[in-house]
């Protein structure tokens, strides 16, 4: 399977000069970036890993993409999503956020159904990865 | 002073019936004060009835007068009670038409009940004998009134923050055919929609309990359907469980059950009233789920340009009443939306402070003090291949709701979903790519549609079909064409 978070999952992968073309859009608002990282893609899943703080004074795209090339070498085989962060009063929240690197193999989510009395399920979702402890999923 | 009653007096407190300008109803010096609600109202006076006349007749109406004179009123500080019609522009090029500006008092309006904002402003005076014709066009609410309602019980920020979704418009679809799918039948629908890339999908409006479907089935099989979907999809997805009932208690049972099922959403009809409304949208806060309008019925007096209540003022009712979710129109859907009204409606469902702007029909500023914005649903006759106007015409905060053009696709639901899912977010990353992409959205989608066959098929099949009728309401700074 394919876990379709973040804005453009359902494109083919964006390759290294169209994330740019995206941070660039994302400076130009006035946004900062910020860099995330998980092996645990649960949907409720909201606090991946942060790789440093959101980068506030970072004007540079190319210095991005360094810091980008950086996580996907230490964390090849997880989900590394950029997030943009809108700080305007009003909005002071998430403004775009994608997946740029994702596991070779997406194993997915097992769905688990209880049966309760009057016909009610009771459901829980379970990403197969996560059976094994942090740090030890997705290992090719 | 000699005791009796000067000549002025006389004319103003005498039994009988004299004209509502006489009665302070009409008042060209007033100068309106920030805590009052200012309307704007299209006057279409009977043949000799003065246009000032009129104006003073609808302040007097909607607020302290009747048809003739009555000594208890003397009994009252009335020129605080009465509106005052202070302003009444010829509308131009219209023969006939005004606008009345008319300012209320905030002592005239119950804290916290758009039913009774609504009994005042429109409660009487829309039957009255002396105007031919009477519509709301724009209310300007004061802070001091806005503050006495929480407004949605999610807004746009906190729906996006639950959902995980930024950046781009979320995509709907209403289940069709409307009526008479199974409960089984109809959860299959659900299941493929989301499956294929949606993260909401609909009940209709007219989808409530009946024989062929009662709601506790729907529901069931409904959520096993996007439960499904989010296993498969990693994704949270939703679908607008319709509470809409006959009685309060009845919407009760059928919102708390859908929140046991986990759904994140429930949806309401606008023919359920205002107040009804205003309770749902309580319980929706207190239990953390989102909450859909459907305006239901609205078109029976938002449509006309000369009578009736103009959308935008009850897309300010809801935002009040508190709802996450309202249809708003499409510009190139099926139904009645003129751009410019539209983006006016769409600017006060999610702007905090938003100045008058006449061609965008708003009469006013308004100012929400920060009440979080309504996500605006587009609805209607829309398809994938639309998607650059879509994208430039409504923006980014919307939900795109493709019902037919999802469900009618020839390769499926599921490749139906996948379309709009891959033209949306190939349009979002041009438009982010800074291409020109109104002008060149065609080729943007037929591009992304090379990598997918789904956007191709629908492209095919959709590509050409646009709705172009002439709108029946349009803001007076440009023409009506078909009146």
């Amino acid at each position: 399977m394919r876990v379709t978070q973040g804005a453009f999952s359902f494109l083919p992968e964006l390759t290294d000069e169209e994330v740019r073309a995206q941070i660039e859009y994302v400076l130009s608002n006035g946004w900062s970036i910020a860099i995330e990282v998980t092996d645990d893609p649960h949907p409720r899943n909201t606090y991946w890993e942060m790789w440093g703080l959101p980068m506030f004074e970072l004007q540079d795209a190319a210095a991005v993409m360094a810091e980008l090339a950086e996580c996907k070498k230490t964390y090849p085989q997880h989900y590394v999503r950029l997030n943009a962060y809108d700080a305007s009063y009003g909005r002071q929240t998430t403004a775009l956020s994608f997946i740029v690197n994702r596991p070779e193999s997406e194993p997915g989510f097992r769905l688990d159904r209880t049966e309760l009395s009057d016909r009610q399920v009771r459901y829980q979702i379970r990403a197969y990865s996560a059976d094994a402890p942090v740090g030890q999923r997705y290992q090719g | 002073m000699d005791g009796n009653p000067t000549e002025a007096e006389t004319e103003r407190w005498g039994a009988g019936v004299i004209p509502y300008t006489k009665m302070g109803y009409w008042q060209p010096d007033y100068i309106p004060k920030d805590t009052d609600v200012l309307a704007a109202f299209r006057i279409t006076p009977q043949p000799g009835v003065p246009a000032e006349e009129a104006g003073a007749a609808v302040a007097g109406e909607s607020s302290t007068a009747t048809w003739t004179v009555v000594w208890t009123d003397r009994l009252t500080s009335y020129e605080h009670y009465q509106a005052k019609c202070y302003k009444v522009d010829p509308v131009p090029g219209t023969d006939g038409q005004y606008i009345a500006y008319i300012a209320y008092d905030l002592d005239l309006f119950e804290e916290g009940s758009i039913a009774n904002m609504t009994s005042s402003i429109i409660g009487n005076v829309f039957g009255f004998k002396a105007l031919k014709a009477l519509r709301l066009e724009d209310l300007r609410i004061p802070t001091q009134y806005t503050k006495t309602f929480q407004g949605p019980p999610h807004g746009i920020v906190m729906e996006r923050e639950y959902l995980n979704k930024f950046g781009r418009p979320l995509l709907g679809a209403t289940i069709k055919p409307k009526l008479g799918l199974s409960a089984r039948n109809y959860g299959r629908v659900v299941y493929e929609a989301l499956r294929g890339g949606l993260d909401f999908t609909k009940d209709d409006e007219n989808i409530n309990s009946q024989p062929f479907m009662r709601w506790r089935d729907r529901f069931l099989f409904c959520m096993e359907g996007v439960q499904k979907a989010q296993a498969e999809s990693g994704e949270i997805k939703g679908h607008y469980l319709n509470i809409t009932a006959g009685s309060m208690e009845q919407m009760y049972e059928r919102a708390e059950f859908a929140k046991e099922l986990g759904s994140v959403v429930v949806m309401m009809d606008l023919t359920i009233g205002y107040t009804a409304m205003q309770s749902m949208s309580t319980w929706a806060r207190k239990n953390g789920v989102l909450l859909h309008l459907h305006r239901a019925g609205h078109s029976t007096y938002t449509r006309q340009k000369n009578h009736g209540v103009n959308f935008r003022v009850l897309a300010k009712w809801c935002r009040l009443i508190g709802v996450d979710h309202i249809h708003a129109g499409t510009i190139v859907g099926k139904l009645e939306g003129d751009p410019n009204s539209v983006q006016g409606y769409y600017d006060t469902l999610r702007l905090d402070k938003i100045a008058p702007n006449p061609t965008r029909g708003l009469y006013f500023e308004q100012d929400w003090a920060s009440m979080p914005g309504v996500m605006p649903v587009a609805s209607g006759g829309i398809h994938a291949g639309q998607m650059h106007q879509l994208l430039h015409y409504l923006g980014e905060d919307v939900i795109l709701q493709f019902g037919g053009g999802t469900i009618g696709h020839p390769m499926g639901i599921a490749a139906g979903a996948a379309a709009n899912r891959v033209a949306t977010e190939a349009m979002v990353k041009a438009r982010n790519e800074g291409k020109d992409f109104l002008r060149e959205g065609e080729s943007i989608l037929k591009n992304a549609a090379k990598r997918s066959p789904e956007l191709n098929a629908a492209l095919d099949i959709w590509g050409s079909i646009s709705f172009n009728y002439e709108s029946t309401d349009t803001p007076d700074g440009t023409p009506t064409p078909s009146n």
